[in-house]
């Protein structure tokens, strides 16, 4: 925190401050610690495998598995394609409506990745914003802002999902569930998701207000506002971008544990979590790679998420270093 | 220190009236409890009259008064389901979710702060990385697949542990509870471990972080230099330092250990909260579904005191954080 | 140091193991001899006969409370608490000759006066079970053991659904404050809800709804002597997860489980010490059109006949009764049957159950499968296929409406139905829900909000009758009336509804059963109402320990099972 302070002797030099603060975080420091550790550079690669995978599914799976035209019944229960009765069409085997499992993995991974990503970002974005000005402001609007978040807090996520889920049904009754879901389990999980970041940067934005860097800035005149985001902003991004990794994994296993409660996507374009929930039934009846491989894809992408996590946590704490 | 708790107590209180609130307007949406309350032949004129008298015909702000009121004396009415009061039936699953909860939190802090702390000591150690790695796969895969898997190898394969409910209980007028026999405790092995896991690992990894950090502070490289035995180093000030962290996740962690146990009791069939509300949910039993969300509430703003009281007996540092702010 | 905190981390990490292991070696605890241990999916919520009409409820209260009459193991009328009935002035009036010498649970004698109390205590406003007796029947009193039922119209078919009329101890009920049926709006709670007394081979010794029943032998029960039962004791729990009731019969916690998923039949036969009981199910699953609306409701689209197609009837494709056909020739039952139920089903022409309606069932067959003439009848009605309508060539585009908890894999047969009608080029979007918010939407309750939904019925009178008039009978848009309820789709026809109305008052069960085939001839072969799709199997699982009788309607009697 020393040098931020010290590199503000100006208003001018602030604005060009934010870029700076960037190509300090990819600076030498974190890309050594970076290569240093040959898991992170694993757990990096096949994180990377996974969304090129989830990014570019409708080119690289072997079949879609959400068009229902290509589905047939005949095709159900195909073992893998190594073992007695399965179809080289099918590497994975298929499912219960003679889905590809390999294709519904990757199709999957999509609305996973999708579902997480788009979540993690709204809350982190509103997180950080109310956190910021609950910090900065602080008074009435930071009670208020806090109070709301121990509203939030009483609720898990997978109660809130579970009540999204139920309102906007009753309020959109004809809304069919794949286009629906996806937004529900977005607002819910933003809803449950958004306080850790508010609590983290309103936390680090008192810290920081006291400091005689903002107080200068204040004393030149810069708009509050600016202060918060040029300022304040770029010394909590470490601890957001822990969370937001955390929350990615997160929002992945809440979607398959609510897709086992009957809410979540619906059996017609199956998320990750959802194929394993599928799958599950079937682990008795010895049609095993219905759940396993979905099962083991995303421990696999979980793992990875949680490495990459735990070095960021390591290599952005300055006390560490 | 007691200006800070009525504090809390007002603030909970507006937090509870939240709750309240919210869960009033979502009841609004989750389904027409009527199907499930008559069979199939029951006609449409039965039906709307049924509907009458629940008083779900009524003016929205008059049902909202009515149930604000019976909320605030914790009556939420009769079951549509089981036709008993709700709070008597919240009374009966209340230890058995308790039990389980609590079982499961003292098996992730007593595995997870063991092994953090090992973790966090020897750094580059192998059997650190396999304590990572292992506690990592049990965070990577869905509560109720592992609850599943769990059943599937213990009690089908091997069977050696019972596959669902909660073995013997006793009742001890006040609690009924399933520790005093050996089939209680067969039989709560699998929902703990299932429930614990995550927050083992979430501990786990917490203290690990803590201890990596504290470590390298000032004091503690004071105390080596005083020639402070290694054992006092790490338990006496290391570890002590960083239980506030420890405290806090495990408050907070406590909600949602209660709401995944909806999960974990539905694949136990464990007969406590989670699984009551699930089919509340499942029927549209809004009266368990009210007073179940209220009781959350209300744990988790018990928890939230205790935890700031704790901080007040663990970390000097927050007394007087806490006399300066007010 | 560092070893010795190896040593703790370590010895904590494998406790649980240690704990698992030491479960190992003692094995499960010992059972009492003859305890019938239950899982069913669903609660036992109420005691009060009266409160809900519900098959699992009632079939759990059968083998305590009784009725006058019963059905015995292959649904065949047999007599319960009347020794024997007479049916007088062209089914007008019924005369039962009541058993003499029982007595309920409770050490109350059961005498004509609790047949008359429990009619009334049926028939008031706080039950559910008011279909049981059909208006303006009186109960009169002979004598102690003689009771009269005058019935206003004739009605050969009155104890069709008495098995679960069961009867209560007057002066019981009237001591205990529980004259009126514990209704489903009860804000009181009621002391028939928690405690039961009945007649039954079987008492309630314990009840926590929801968590645990347990029932004990009867040793006073009138048949006691000609028992088919061994138990002494039987436990119910509620298993809702299918995977867990699976688990705790294979290990052998439960000795009876129902449902099985079909999908593990294999595996619960390949056990050692568990079988499945399978048999068919009264319940018909079936598919249903919305023929009443004029427009069809979001998410529904129809592009514009394109030029050259032929006229259409009208704006809802599904009034239009060669679409339906269309519907019903696309869907491949049989495959379904197959891969879906895996066997465990049979595809129906009818919308009964063809054991209900023996002698003339076999007359109906169901349309073929054939895409071609589907095609070929879309074509006709005006609906051909519309160049890159919904990602393809389509015809058309409606919502389905599905449940996911209520039928045996439900909603796996509507994505099967869906992904077979795409290939005749119906795009539909699936609603697939819980049945709470399932039935909310699509019953009278929601406004009948559906145009194409899967649902299942069983006639809780085991006859074509309650078929016709509730699923086929014309009712109003908000279903009131008690005709129509469940005819979701609001389908009518007045010949169908004449035929009902005769079907009623037929006493010549020959007569009657060729006018129901009359009625079946309209709604099956002309109108396309329906599209049935299969009778589900029943699926029990049973430990080999354990012989019982099933019945088709999925009641379980206890009083006929024997354990070794």
């Amino acid at each position: 925190m020393q040098h931020v302070e010290a590199s503000l002797p100006k208003p001018a030099r602030a604005v060009a401050r934010p870029r700076s603060v960037w190509s300090r975080m990819a600076g030498s420091d974190i890309a050594f610690s970076f290569f240093r550790s040959k898991v992170t550079v694993a757990a990096a690669i096949v994180t990377l495998v996974y969304f090129l995978g989830a990014l570019f599914a409708p080119w690289i799976a072997p079949n879609n598995p959400y068009d229902l035209t290509q589905l047939t019944l005949w095709n159900s229960n195909l073992p893998p394609m190594w073992l007695q009765n399965g179809e080289a069409k099918f590497p994975l085997g298929t499912d219960d409506q003679g889905r590809c499992i390999l294709s519904t993995i990757l199709y999957g991974l999509r609305i996973s990745l999708g579902v997480g990503f788009i979540a993690v970002i709204l809350s982190a974005v509103l997180g950080i914003m109310l956190g910021l000005l609950a910090g900065y402001i602080g008074g009435r609007l930071d009670s208020f802002i806090m109070r709301v978040a121990d509203v939030q807090l009483a609720f898990p996520s997978i109660l809130i999902a579970l009540f999204v889920d139920g309102t906007l049904r009753g309020m959109f009754p004809n809304a069919g569930r794949e286009s629906s879901a996806f937004w529900i389990l977005v607002v819910a999980l933003t809803l449950s998701f958004w306080v850790q970041y508010a609590r983290t940067v309103r936390g680090s934005t008192i810290v920081e207000k006291n400091r005689e860097y903002v107080q200068a800035a204040r004393v030149i005149g810069l708009p509050a506002f600016t202060i918060m985001l040029r300022h304040v902003l770029p010394n909590v991004l470490g601890p957001v971008l822990v969370i937001a990794t955390i929350n990615l994994a997160l929002a992945i296993l809440t979607e398959a544990t609510l897709s086992f409660l009957g809410v979540g996507f619906p059996p017609t374009e199956p998320s990750l979590g959802a194929l394993i929930q599928i799958g599950s039934r079937f682990l008795f009846s010895g049609e095993w790679w219905i759940t396993v491989f979905p099962g083991v894809a995303l421990a696999g992408l979980i793992l990875a998420i949680n490495m990459l996590g735990d070095w960021l946590r390591d290599a952005l704490n300055p006390r560490l270093r | 220190m007691l200006a800070f708790v009525l504090r809390r107590l007002v603030q909970s209180l507006y937090v509870m009236l939240a709750v309240g609130v919210l869960a009033f307007a979502l009841f609004r949406f989750v389904g027409d409890p009527v199907n499930q309350m008559v069979g199939q032949d029951t006609s449409v004129e039965d039906r709307d009259r049924l509907r009458q008298e629940l008083g779900l015909n009524d003016p929205v702000p008059l049902q909202f008064l009515n149930y604000l009121w019976r909320a605030a004396r914790f009556d939420f009415g009769i079951s549509y389901q089981f036709k008993q009061p709700v709070m008597q039936l919240i009374a009966e699953r209340f230890p058995a979710t308790m039990e389980l909860a609590v079982v499961a939190m003292i098996l992730a802090l007593v595995i997870g702060i063991p092994m953090g702390v090992y973790t966090g000591l020897y750094r580059e150690s192998w059997v650190s990385k396999a304590f990572l790695a292992t506690s990592l796969v049990g965070i990577s895969l869905p509560t109720f697949f592992i609850g599943i898997l769990l059943i599937f190898v213990f009690a089908v394969q091997l069977n050696v542990l019972p596959s669902f409910g909660r073995g013997q209980v006793v009742d001890l007028g006040f609690w009924n509870t399933g520790l005093l026999t050996r089939s209680g405790w067969l039989a709560i092995i699998m929902p703990a471990i299932t429930l614990g896991l995550f927050q083992m690992t979430l501990i786990m990894r917490l203290v690990r972080a803590e201890m990596l950090e504290i470590m390298r502070m000032d004091f503690i490289k004071f105390a080596r230099a005083r020639g402070l035995k290694s054992r006092v180093i790490y338990f006496g000030h290391a570890l002590k330092n960083t239980l506030v962290p420890v405290i806090t996740i495990t408050g907070l962690q406590f909600g949602s250990i209660i709401a995944f146990a909806i999960v974990t009791e539905t694949v136990f069939q464990w007969p406590g909260m989670g699984l009551l509300f699930l089919r509340a949910v499942q029927t549209v039993d809004i009266p368990i579904m009210a007073a179940y969300l209220m009781l959350i509430g209300l744990m988790f703003v018990i928890v939230n005191m205790i935890v700031d009281l704790l901080y007040f007996a663990v970390d000097p540092r927050i007394r007087v954080a806490a006399k300066a702010a007010h | 140091m560092l070893r010795r905190l190896k040593g703790i981390a370590v010895a904590v990490a494998v406790a649980l193991a240690g704990a698992a292991s030491l479960a190992a070696l003692s094995g499960s605890p010992a059972h009492a001899q003859n305890t019938f241990r239950m899982g069913f999916q669903g609660n036992l919520n109420t005691l009060d006969p009266y409160t809900i009409n519900e098959t699992f409820t009632l079939a759990m209260l059968g083998n305590v409370y009784e009725g006058l009459t019963a059905r015995g193991p292959n649904l065949q009328i047999i007599p319960g608490l009347a020794e024997r009935w007479e049916i007088q002035e062209g089914a007008r009036l019924w005369r039962f000759h009541l058993r003499r010498g029982v007595k309920f649970q409770g050490g109350e004698d059961f005498t004509a006066d609790d047949v008359i109390f429990s009619a009334q205590r049926i028939r008031g406003d706080t039950s559910d079970l008011r279909v049981r007796i059909p208006n303006g029947a009186e109960f009169i009193k002979v004598d102690n053991f003689t009771v009269d039922v005058r019935l206003p119209t004739p009605n050969p078919i009155l104890i069709a659904d008495w098995d679960t009329f069961y009867i209560m101890s007057r002066t019981w009920a009237e001591r205990n404050n529980a004259t009126q049926a514990v209704s489903s709006r009860a804000t009181e709670p009621g002391f028939s809800t928690l405690n039961a007394n009945g007649t039954g081979a079987f008492r309630v010794t314990a009840h926590q709804p929801g968590v645990r029943t347990e029932l004990t032998r009867n040793p006073n029960w009138w048949n006691d002597a000609n028992r088919r039962h061994n138990l002494d004791r039987v436990i119910f729990t509620p298993i809702l997860n299918d995977a867990t009731r699976v688990a705790a019969l294979l290990s052998g916690e439960v000795d009876w489980v129902d449902p099985v998923p079909v999908q593990d039949m294999d595996r619960v036969n390949a056990n050692a010490t568990t079988r499945v009981m399978a048999g068919p199910e009264t319940r018909t699953i079936y598919l249903g059109f919305d023929q009443r609306r004029d427009q069809l409701l979001a998410p529904a689209e129809i592009p514009p006949a394109p030029a050259g197609a032929a006229q259409r009837r009208g704006t809802n494709p599904f009034k239009d009764v060669r679409v339906r056909r269309a519907f019903y020739q696309a869907i491949d039952v049989n495959l379904i049957v197959q891969r879906v139920m895996r066997g465990q089903a049979r595809a129906s022409a009818l919308m009964i159950d063809p054991n209900l309606f023996p002698r003339h069932a076999a007359e109906f067959q169901r349309l073929a499968f054939d895409t071609a003439a589907a095609e070929r009848l879309l074509d006709e009605a005006g609906y051909p296929r519309v160049q890159g309508f919904r990602g393809g060539n389509n015809r058309f585009s409606v919502g389905m409406d599905c449940p996911n908890d209520r039928y045996v894999n439900d909603a796996a047969i509507c994505q099967a139905v869906i992904a077979m009608l795409a290939r005749v080029g119906i795009h539909i979007t699936p609603i697939i829900q819980p049945r709470a918010q399932y039935f909310g939407k699509i019953l009278a309750g929601g406004g009948y909000n559906t145009n194409f939904y899967l649902l299942g019925w069983t006639p809780g009178t085991n006859d074509s009758h309650n078929v016709l008039i509730q699923l086929h009978g014309c009712r109003d848009d908000r279903g009131t009336g008690g005709v129509g309820v469940a005819n979701v789709g609001g389908y009518c026809n007045e010949r169908v509804r004449d035929l009902t109305n005769q079907i009623l008052v037929e006493a010549d069960p020959v007569k009657r059963d060729g006018l129901i085939r009359d009625a079946f001839r309209i709604t099956v072969n002309e109108d396309v109402a329906y599209i049935p799709l299969h009778q589900q199997a029943l699926a029990w699982g049973v430990n080999r320990r354990v012989e019982m009788a099933q019945r088709p309607d999925n009641v379980f009697m206890l009083y006929h099972v024997m354990m070794r």
